[in-house]
C-alpha cells in the first residue's frame, strides 16, 4: 500500500472518532504546534487531534497502531528539550482538554486528575483542606501533570520533597498497542517492581496517561525566606554547601547570577539588589517552632558566609515576589538575548563552586554569555547561553559550549539533565552517560512495550529510527515518519 | 524566536514586528492570561500560537487567509502582555499586523458591510445615536434580522438618555491646582453620557480646570485595533492638532481610549509626526491615575458601607498597567469595601468591537466575568471604560441580576454628593 494511501485511510479513521472542530488538519492549525518551548526544532504533524475523554485517547493510540504512524502526546507544550517535539508526518494528541481534577480526598490526601491539568490547579483544589502539590517546576501555571509525569519533572522544591516520581501514587495509562493499563495504586505500599516508576520520566515513549493519581501534602505552617547578595558567585555556591553542612534540610536553595538577576528583575520588578554578582535564596518550611528555630542557625551559616546583604521576606506578598522573579527567570532571559539555550546538567553539590569556575571559562573560551539560575541545592545547574542566531556562527558555537557544559557535568559524576529530559536536545549525549549494554537494555524494554515505537518515536535514544530501519537505511518516507515497517 | 521576516520590504511596521516575534521564547507563560486559548484551549487561539502564524504569514510560508480566522479571533486584551517574562511587545504585533493584513484580505461583502458600518457609526456620536435610536426600533425585530445584527440591539440599552453636550470649559472649584484637557470618547457620550459629568464634577472639586477641545475627534484605537491604518492615522493627526494647547495632562476616563492615545507613537512610526506624537503620548493619564498622582480630596463618609466589586479594564491594567490608582482612590471612600473578582485578569469580552465582530467568544467571556462578580457578593461593580460597561451590564442581567455599574468616577461622585 502506498504511504499516501495509508495516510488518507488514517486520517479518514481519526475523522469518524472526532468531530471536525477537534481534528486539525488545514496549514494554520497545524503550524502552531510544530513546536514546544524548544524552537530549535519543527517538524509539522499530519494532524492534531483534541481529544476529549479517555475513551478517545484509546481509540485514536488503537487507531495509530492499526496504522502504524507514530504520535506524540502534547499537553502545554513547555518542554525545554523538545520532548512534546511532534514526529513529522505523525499524529499529535493534544490532551489539554482532558483538564478535569475527577477526585480530590483529603482524608486520603489524594488527588485523581486528568493529564492535562495544569500543575497548579492541583495545589489551588487542595488549599482549602490545608494540602498542596509539591512539585513545583517554575512552568506550574502552565505546564501539565501528564507532561509533569513523562518528564519527572522537578522544581525548586525538590530539594527537600523529591522530583514528580515521589509525588505520583498511581496512573491509568494506555499503552502504545492500545491497551489500558492499571499502573500503582492509592498508597505508596506497593506490590512487585515499581512498574508506575518505569511509566514516570520515560517521556512518553511508553503511552499516554489518562488518569493520574497525586500525593498531597499538607502545606508548611511557616515559611521562612532568605535572600543573600554576594559579590562572587563562588562564595553563593560555598554558602549553599555550607547550609547543608550545617544539618540544615531547606525547601529549596536557589542561585541566581548577575545577567539572570537583571533578567528576573526587569520581568517582574521583584526588588532583587541588581548589582549582586550572585543571588542565594534560602528556603525554611514546616511547623512554626522548628522553623523559628532553624532560622537562626541559618542566619549564622549565612553570615559566616560573606554577602554584603541579606534580607528575610517578611510576608507572603514578598515571599511570592522573590520566588515569581526567581520562576521568570528563564524566560525573562529572552529580554537579554534573541535566542539561547537553556541547558539542564547536574553535579554533585559540594563540586558546584568547580563546576560554576569551569563554566565562566568555557563561557570566555566561546566568546558567548552565560546567565545562570539554578536549583543549588540539588546541584542542578541551569547555564543559560545566550546567542544571536543572526550571527553566522553563534548557534553552532553555543552548541559546541552546551556540549562542553553537559560533559563536564558528566566528569564530575553527575548527570546530563536534572529534570527537562533528554527529549530532542540531548540524546545525542546519551553514549557520555550510558554504556552501549545500559542502553541497548534501555532500547529492549521500550521495544517490548511499544514494538514498532510508535509512542513519541526518535526522543531520547541516540541516533535515528527503528533499529530495522537504521540496518537498512530508512526510505524518505519512514523518515518522515509517513510509514513504517514491521 | 528566529524568523525571515522581510524586515527591509515591510519598513518601519516590519521592523515593529520583526522585534516582537525575536522577543518570544515560546515558552508558553502567556498561555493561561489568554481568554481565547481558556475558552478554546487550541494553540493556534493562543498569543504564542497566534505569533508563530503572524511569522508564517509575513515570510510568506502561510497564506494570510488561512491564518486570518485564528488572528481575528484575538480579542486585544493584551493580557498576555502581563504574563510574558520575555517582554514581547504583543499588543504592538496585533495592531501593527492588522494594519498591514487589512488591505490585503478577501472579506466576504457582508462583512465588509458590517465593519465598515460599525467604523462609520461608532466613533462619531452624533451618527452613531441616530443608529442606536434606530437600533431600538430593530430590537422589536430582532427574532427576523440576521444573526449577525443580533449582536449589536443586545448591548444597546432600552433607552438612551438625552444628548447633552459638553462645555468647552469645565471651571475647577476653589483654588486651581491643575489644568487638564479631556478626551470625551465616542460611545460613552451616547451611552452613558453621565461618565463625563461625573468626572468633570470630581475634577473640579479637586481644582482641576477641564478643557474639552471642541475639535476633537475619536481617539482612533478602533480603528488601528481592527486594522484600519488609514482612517486611525487621520483621526489622530486631527487630535494631535486639536490637543495642541498648553495643559498639565491630556485626561481620558475610558481605558480603551487611554491605550489608543499611548499607542500614537506606534502609530505615526516612520511618519512626519512621530516626535510630536510621542510628546503628545507623554501627557497622557487616565484621570484614575491624574487624580492619584494629584492627591485626593477626601471624601466624606458613606451614609450606608457599600460593596463594590473593581473590575480591571484590559486596557487600564494590561495595556497602560494602572491597577493600584482606582483602587486608591475607591478604598479612599469611607465606607466602601473593595472587593476582588477571581479570574479578574481575564477579559469580559468587549474588547472594542470584539463583542460585535466575535459575538460567541465573547457572550462565553462576558457570562464567566457575570458569574465571576456575582461570586463576591457585591451589591455594585466599578470599573473605567465603557465597553465593559456595557458588556458586563448586559451579562450580569442576562443572568438575572442586576447589580449597577459604574464608573469608578461616578462611585467619587456620588461619595462628594451625598
Amino acid at each position: 500500500m502506498t504511504a499516501s494511501a495509508t495516510l488518507a485511510e488514517l486520517l479518514a479513521d481519526l475523522a469518524r472518532i472526532l468531530p471536525k472542530e477537534r481534528f486539525l488538519t488545514e496549514a494554520a492549525q497545524l503550524a502552531p504546534y510544530e513546536s514546544d518551548a524548544l524552537t530549535a526544532f519543527r517538524a509539522r504533524p499530519c494532524a492534531v487531534v483534541l481529544p476529549q475523554t479517555s475513551e478517545e485517547v484509546v481509540e485514536i493510540v488503537r487507531t495509530c497502531a492499526r496504522h502504524k504512524v507514530p504520535f506524540t502526546a502534547r499537553g502545554s507544550g513547555t518542554s525545554l528539550s523538545g520532548g512534546s517535539l511532534p514526529v513529522e508526518g505523525g499524529v499529535v494528541i493534544g490532551l489539554n482538554r482532558l483538564n478535569r481534577l475527577l477526585r480530590l480526598d483529603p482524608n486520603e490526601r489524594i488527588a485523581v486528575v486528568q493529564p492535562g491539568h495544569i500543575n497548579l490547579r492541583v495545589s489551588d483544589a487542595a488549599a482549602p483542606y490545608g494540602l498542596y502539590y509539591a512539585p513545583d517546576p517554575s512552568s506550574q501555571p502552565v505546564s501539565t501533570i501528564g507532561g509533569n509525569l513523562a518528564f519527572n519533572s522537578g522544581g525548586a522544591h525538590c530539594l527537600k520533597y523529591g522530583m514528580t516520581s515521589n509525588h505520583v501514587l498511581g496512573a491509568k495509562v494506555v499503552l502504545p498497542t492500545g491497551e489500558v493499563v492499571e499502573l500503582g495504586g492509592e498508597s505508596l505500599e506497593g506490590l512487585g517492581p515499581d512498574w508506575l516508576g518505569l511509566f514516570v520520566g520515560s517521556e512518553g515513549l511508553m503511552g499516554i496517561a489518562l488518569e493520574v493519581t497525586l500525593r498531597l501534602l499538607p502545606k508548611p505552617e511557616k515559611y521562612h525566606t532568605l535572600l543573600a547578595a554576594y559579590d562572587a558567585l563562588e562564595k553563593a555556591g560555598d554558602a549553599v554547601a555550607a547550609v547543608v553542612a550545617s544539618g540544615l534540610l531547606p525547601g529549596a536553595m536557589e542561585i541566581m547570577d548577575n545577567l539572570a538577576i537583571e533578567a528576573a528583575e526587569a520581568a517582574v520588578h521583584a526588588g532583587y539588589p541588581t548589582a549582586a554578582r550572585a543571588l542565594l535564596i534560602v528556603e525554611l518550611e514546616g511547623e512554626a517552632p522548628q522553623v523559628e528555630a532553624e532560622a537562626e542557625q541559618l542566619s549564622r551559616v549565612i553570615e559566616r558566609s560573606g554577602p554584603y546583604e541579606v534580607r528575610v521576606a517578611r510576608d507572603a506578598e514578598e515571599r511570592m515576589k522573590i520566588w515569581k522573579g526567581r520562576k521568570a527567570a528563564f524566560s525573562a532571559v529572552g529580554r537579554l538575548s534573541p535566542d539561547y539555550i537553556v541547558q539542564d546538567g547536574v553535579v554533585p553539590r559540594s563540586k558546584l563552586g568547580r563546576a560554576l569556575a569551569e563554566i565562566e571559562r568555557l563561557s570566555q573560551e566561546h566568546g558567548l554569555r552565560v546567565a545562570n539560575v539554578f536549583h543549588a541545592g540539588d546541584g542542578n545547574l541551569h547555564p543559560l547561553i545566550l546567542y544571536d542566531g543572526k550571527v553566522p556562527g553563534e548557534l553552532e558555537r553555543g552548541e559546541r559550549l552546551a556540549g562542553e557544559i553537559l560533559r563536564m557535568c558528566v566528569r564530575l559524576g553527575g548527570t546530563i539533565t536534572g529534570e527537562h529530559g533528554v527529549g530532542m536536545e540531548k540524546k545525542e549525549y546519551m553514549p557520555e552517560m550510558f554504556a552501549e549494554a545500559d542502553l541497548e537494555a534501555m532500547r529492549r524494554i521500550r521495544r517490548a512495550v511499544d514494538p514498532l515505537e510508535l509512542s513519541n518515536r526518535g526522543k531520547m535514544f541516540p541516533g535515528g529510527e527503528a533499529p530495522a530501519v537504521t540496518a537498512h537505511g530508512a526510505h524518505p518516507l519512514e523518515q518522515a515518519g509517513v510509514i513504517s515497517r514491521e | 524566536m528566529q524568523h525571515k521576516i522581510p524586515v527591509q520590504e515591510l519598513g518601519p511596521q516590519g521592523e515593529i514586528m520583526a522585534h516582537a516575534v525575536e522577543a518570544c521564547v515560546h515558552c508558553g507563560f502567556c498561555l493561561p492570561a489568554c481568554p481565547t486559548y481558556s475558552v478554546l484551549g487550541e494553540e493556534m487561539d493562543s498569543p504564542r500560537g497566534r505569533i508563530f502564524l503572524m511569522k508564517e504569514v509575513l515570510e510568506g510560508n502561510l497564506e494570510l487567509e488561512e491564518a486570518a480566522p485564528y488572528l481575528d479571533k484575538c480579542l486585544g486584551c493584551v493580557g498576555c502582555v502581563t504574563a510574558c517574562p520575555s517582554g514581547v511587545p504583543y499588543g504592538e504585533l496585533i495592531s501593527t499586523f492588522r494594519g498591514w493584513s487589512e488591505p490585503r484580505r478577501h472579506r466576504p461583502p457582508f462583512q465588509k458591510l458590517y465593519r465598515m458600518a460599525i467604523q462609520e457609526t461608532l466613533p462619531y456620536p452624533r451618527r452613531f445615536r441616530a443608529a442606536a435610536m434606530l437600533g431600538q426600533l430593530g430590537q422589536r425585530m430582532k427574532p427576523l434580522l440576521p444573526k449577525p445584527l443580533q449582536a449589536p440591539l443586545e448591548l444597546l440599552p432600552e433607552a438612551l438618555p438625552m444628548a447633552q453636550p459638553l462645555p468647552e470649559l469645565f471651571p475647577a472649584e476653589g483654588r486651581r491646582r491643575a489644568r487638564v484637557a479631556f478626551l470625551a470618547g465616542c460611545a460613552q457620550q451616547v451611552l452613558q453620557p453621565n461618565f463625563n459629568w461625573a468626572t468633570l464634577r470630581v475634577l473640579a472639586k479637586n481644582g482641576v480646570e477641564v478643557l474639552i477641545p471642541q475639535a476633537q475627534s475619536c481617539c482612533g484605537a478602533l480603528a488601528m485595533h481592527t486594522g484600519e491604518r488609514a482612517r486611525a492615522l487621520s483621526l489622530a493627526r486631527n487630535n494631535l492638532r486639536a490637543f495642541s494647547g498648553e495643559v498639565d495632562a491630556v485626561l481620558t476616563n475610558a481605558a480603551g481610549c487611554g491605550s489608543g492615545l499611548k499607542e500614537y507613537p506606534l502609530l505615526f512610526r516612520g511618519e512626519a509626526e512621530e516626535t510630536e506624537a510621542a510628546a503628545f503620548a507623554r501627557k497622557v493619564r487616565d484621570v484614575s491615575v491624574f487624580l492619584a498622582e494629584l492627591g485626593l480630596e477626601p471624601p466624606p463618609a458613606l451614609k450606608t458601607p457599600l460593596k463594590v466589586a473593581y473590575h480591571d479594564a484590559c486596557h487600564l491594567a494590561h495595556a497602560q498597567g494602572v491597577r493600584a490608582e482606582p483602587r486608591a482612590l475607591l478604598r479612599s471612600i469611607p465606607g466602601l469595601e473593595l472587593l476582588e473578582i477571581p479570574e479578574g485578569e481575564l477579559c469580559c469580552g468587549s474588547a472594542g468591537t470584539y463583542n460585535l465582530e466575535q459575538p460567541a467568544i465573547a457572550a462565553t467571556l462576558g457570562e464567566r466575568k457575570a458569574r465571576n462578580i456575582l461570586a463576591t457578593g457585591a451589591q455594585v461593580v466599578a470599573t473605567g471604560n465603557i465597553g465593559c460597561f456595557t458588556q458586563i451590564q448586559t451579562h450580569l442581567r442576562k443572568l438575572g441580576k442586576d447589580l449597577p455599574v459604574l464608573h469608578t468616577m461616578e462611585l467619587l461622585d456620588k461619595a462628594y454628593n451625598g
